[in-house]
């Protein structure tokens, strides 16, 4: 190849390690088309390139459901675990344990979540582990065609007619209370905002908990679904607009934060969230203001897009349970093994 | 009285009616929660220090205070430390079951108890030795509210007068009980003298029981098989343990956690190469552990009955996905919720086929601290090298019981991580590899452990179907390939497991194979059978699932091959008959199923009747 040839080749795109898009993407998605599902799965390829994470260092693990088939369209190389039914956020923790280093994407519906998976989704916040937890929430059981989820608003009808007659739970309101130290919502529909938020997810070292209103235009996209594509555009309401500068990238002030309504969390990895205030009052840090404003959003049935609630300053479980600074998968046998010393005082005591 | 006593060497040895030395076993009701464990294990200590084989049972309720518990130690010159059925020595010092206690012993036993129960009334052909304890504890014990807890101490004394264990032992024990809390030991110790001296002065001694010095514990150690397993995983190289606690299984995650803590944290940085998590439930447990062995950590989870039904569902995806992790299951009698703090065997039939489809897991079953030791280490071999959950099969006997055993030893063997392919060895093969490809033939595929940097070396871990190379597939073809080999992988697994212990001799035309806690049991009865029906017998005591071709050829030798286990249905025989169904005629069983640890007598009983002899 000429160098004059080269010149005239249209220049690869390539991020801050030398990859393209290409190794960001995954296999041809298998979802309806129209599904909010493709538009997470987008924003992670974009978010993933962008940021420039190493992808063999990334461990993608999902439950079971049509959000948990999503991990095969995206990362193609990243370890993936399709695990089973609500019990991701197990495997993922046991992953961690074996490697703090890994970066773990677990992706969850709603079914997955707030159904049969509560008690772990639960206990991983408790434990504050070091994952992205991005439930795809379209308050339906896809897969088994179209029964309610249990975050399906009270009254919101199934396809078939039937009202819901119960309440929802509410999985950011969940997650601020037990212990997530990054809770967000944001919308499928919402490429900005997705972008902006799963960048700052990137950056966080906890557990980070995305609840994305995806709906599901079979079962769930029809007049009297509150998580239809009409209705979350007619009702939601964003909480900020999120600008998020990553520490590798020259930082830039944008013109449209004014001074005085931009609020600066400091990530763990040093960079810097950007929080531009829609409302004056609104303070992502505490818990008991995301939570009163969780419920006041949904008093007046609205949907409450953005970052409900950030600390910076909790343990993750890695941290916490003191791990060597080798992964626990990679230590040989002479830091597996105790010496033979070792044995000899045991059974001297025993004896 | 005359007793015949079965010695090792086969030769029939008659006691002299007023001399039983070093042969019987101790009994002792005390009430749950009053302390008496601390008494007992002096008295268990005591003994093996005087060179006595000896082994202690717990028979408690599940019940943390109030209820009736029974300690059992068992002194044999023989060195038969399983239970013994008979109670020769009772110690009655629970008042809710004194009677029935007194009304179970044969005639010629003996009795101590306290005074005010005024037990000597119930028979006249028993040794009564009745002991004022409260007054004996008031002298020595001025606060009235540690009374209670030394109380028991006080029939240490007396034993150790009756029964000529020497008080310098019990002194010792003592200490070594109480080694953090000096006050404590010399509170106890003086309850102790006082029941000596009381003991010395006022009875009479007229039962032939008797202990006397000899030399059958050198080298030895005492040791439960949940610390002993505890210990192996340690020394296995264990990495990841998540537990939920479930009695019995509960002191084995605890003892481990100790181990690790003394000896897996790093001098240096003070970091720990382990992580130990008590998860939210046994759903956790195990999803954890298979995230860990995912990732390529040495990972395990521990459990009992209860704990495997709730894996079920995750352990038939580690099988499938083909994922290692090691889970050991002390087992309790179920079904349900069972009796929680009683011995089985029940699991076997569960544990080898859990989870829906068509599932096998290989599983190691020891019958000793020692085993508990090597096989709580070996297993992560196993399960890495098949790439599949392996059980190890303990039991509440096993596990929470002391035991005397030799001292273990130190691994000879290196840690085998199984088919690992590292970026070198992906590069080598210019990214030419598939997760689940038979490339050797033995139906064990190779693996990559994420965070291996090749470009191509992630793979897709999945419970649905795959086809060789990890992708999602429908396909008739590529679903019976990927079952038929891992059916090959299974059939390959005996090589990876210990072998049968087989004792043969050329006039056994009858057999027993037994697994795990019915090995000291079957020992004693083999013992008996030979020695009071002069019926030789042959043995094959199974270690692993799948089972060896050196059973199979065992069980065709012999006529008639009674299979001993602690299960109702006979799980380890529906077994033996699945892996070997052209010699199933060949078994027969003798199954108890009571929730004490088995005894010689059942076995022998059974045996007699099912032969004729």
């Amino acid at each position: 190849m000429s160098t004059a040839t080269a010149s005239r080749a249209k220049a690869p795109v390539s991020n801050r390690i030398g990859l393209g898009l290409e190794p960001y993407r995954g296999l041809k998605t298998t979802l309806c088309a129209g599904c909010g599902h493709n538009s997470i799965s987008e924003r992670i390829v974009e978010c993933f390139f962008e940021m420039g994470i190493d992808p063999t260092q990334v461990i993608k693990l999902s439950g079971i459901g049509c959000s948990s088939k999503s991990p095969a369209y995206f990362l193609s190389m990243s370890h993936g675990f399709n695990s089973v039914h609500g019990r991701m956020p197990a495997v993922a923790t046991g992953a961690m344990l074996a490697n703090k280093q890994l970066l773990a994407l677990g992706v969850s519906g709603d079914g997955d979540t707030a159904s049969i998976g509560l008690g772990q989704f639960v206990h991983m916040m408790r434990r504050n582990v070091p994952i992205i937890y991005i439930i795809e929430d379209n308050g339906c059981y896809g897969l088994t065609k179209g029964q309610f989820s249990a975050t399906a608003n009270l009254g919101s009808t199934a396809k078939s007619g039937i009202a819901n007659d119960l309440p929802p739970i509410d999985t950011c309101g969940l997650a601020v209370q037990l212990g997530a130290t990054f809770v967000a919502r944001s919308f499928s529909g919402d490429k900005k905002q997705l972008q902006s938020i799963l960048k700052a997810a990137l950056a966080h070292r906890g557990t980070a908990v995305l609840d994305v209103v995806s709906p599901c235009v079979t079962f769930n996209d029809h007049v009297g679904s509150t998580k239809s594509y009409k209705y979350v555009r007619e009702n939601k309401v964003p909480l900020q607009s999120i600008g998020f500068v990553p520490h590798f990238e020259e930082i830039h002030l944008q013109e449209d934060f004014a001074p005085g309504t931009v609020y600066e969390v400091e990530m763990h990895d040093g960079s810097m969230l950007r929080l531009a205030k829609l409302e004056e009052d609104y303070d992502p840090t505490s818990r008991l203001k995301a939570l009163d404003r969780i419920e006041l959003a949904t008093e007046q049935g609205q949907i409450l897009t953005g970052v409900l609630y950030v600390t910076t300053d909790q343990p993750s479980f890695t941290e916490i349970l003191n791990l060597d600074e080798v992964p626990l998968a990679q230590l040989g046998q002479d830091r597996l093994r105790p010496p033979k010393s070792a044995l000899d005082t045991v059974m001297e005591e025993l004896a | 009285m005359q007793a015949v006593n079965a010695s090792p060497s086969g030769e029939p040895v008659t006691v002299p009616e007023l001399e039983v030395v070093n042969d019987f076993s101790i009994h002792v009701a005390t009430v749950n929660g009053s302390g008496s464990q601390s008494s007992n294990l002096v008295l268990l200590r005591a003994l093996f220090e005087m060179g006595i084989p000896v082994s202690g049972k717990n028979l408690f309720p599940s019940n943390i205070a109030g209820l009736p518990t029974w300690y059992t130690i068992r002194a044999s010159k023989f060195g038969f430390t399983g239970r013994k059925k008979e109670v020769d020595f009772l110690v009655a010092m629970n008042p809710q079951t004194a009677h029935e206690d007194v009304q179970s012993l044969d005639p010629g036993r003996a009795v101590v108890y306290d005074e005010s129960l005024g037990l000597d009334a119930l028979r006249d052909d028993l040794c009564f030795y009745p002991v004022p304890f409260d007054p004996i504890t008031a002298a020595v014990c001025p606060q009235p509210k540690l009374r209670k807890l030394v109380r028991n101490m006080v029939y240490d004394g007396v034993l150790a007068a009756l029964l000529d264990i020497e008080m310098e032992e019990i002194r010792k024990a003592i200490e070594k009980q109480f080694a953090t809390k000096p006050k404590a030991a010399e509170l106890n110790w003086n309850a102790a003298r006082a029941g000596c001296d009381w003991a010395t002065e006022n009875l009479v001694k007229r039962d032939p029981y008797r202990l006397e010095r000899m030399d059958g514990n050198k080298g030895k150690i005492i040791v439960e098989g949940n610390a002993a397993a505890a210990l192996g995983a340690v020394f296995g190289g264990v990495s990841v343990i998540t537990w939920y606690p479930i009695t019995p299984s509960s002191s084995l995650a605890e003892a481990a956690q100790g181990y690790l803590n003394r000896f897996r944290v790093d001098e240096s940085t003070g970091k720990a190469t382990f992580a130990v998590v008590q998860a939210e439930d046994e759903l956790a447990s195990i999803g954890m552990a298979i995230g860990a062995g995912w990732a390529g950590a040495r990972a395990m989870t521990t459990t009992a009955g209860p704990g495997i039904s709730l894996m079920s569902e995750f352990v038939g995806l580690a099988h499938f996905a083909e994922i290692p992790v090691v889970l050991i299951d002390v087992q309790r009698m179920g079904p349900s919720t069972g009796l929680p703090t009683r011995t089985s065997q029940g699991d076997f039939l569960s544990a080898a086929t859990l989870s829906h489809g068509d599932t096998f897991h290989p599983m190691l079953i020891p019958a000793t601290p020692e085993e508990c030791f090597e096989f709580g280490a070996k297993a992560f071999d196993v399960a890495e090298r098949l790439q599949a959950p392996v059980f190890v099969m303990l039991d509440l006997d096993l596990g929470m019981n002391y035991w005397t055993a030799d001292k273990f030893d130190y691994p000879d063997w290196d840690i085998d991580r199984g088919k690992v392919l590292s970026e070198e060895d992906i590069e080598r093969l210019q990214g030419d590899w598939g997760r689940y490809r038979d490339v050797d033939d033995d139906g064990v595929p190779y693996r990559t452990i994420p965070g291996n940097r090749h470009p191509q070396a992630a793979y897709f871990a999945r419970g649905t179907g795959h086809d060789e190379d990890a992708n999602y597939s429908e396909r008739e073809e590529d679903w019976i390939r990927n079952m038929d080999r891992i059916q090959k992988k299974m059939a390959g697994a005996r090589k990876w497991l210990p072998e049968p212990v087989i004792e043969d001799g050329p006039k056994a035309r009858v057999a027993l194979v037994a697994a795990g806690t019915s090995h000291e049991a079957v020992r004693e009865a083999r013992s008996q059978l030979r020695l009071e029906y002069g019926f030789e017998t042959a043995y094959c005591r199974v270690r692993g699932w799948p089972f060896s071709h050196a059973t199979e050829e065992f069980i065709a030798e012999h006529d008639h091959v009674y299979v001993v286990e602690q299960n109702r249905d006979g799980q380890l025989r529906m077994l033996l008959r699945r892996q070997f169904p052209a010699i199933h005629d060949h078994l027969r069983s003798v199954c108890y199923y009571g929730g004490m640890p088995l005894d010689a007598r059942t076995i022998t009983d059974a045996i007699v009747d099912q032969e004729g002899l």
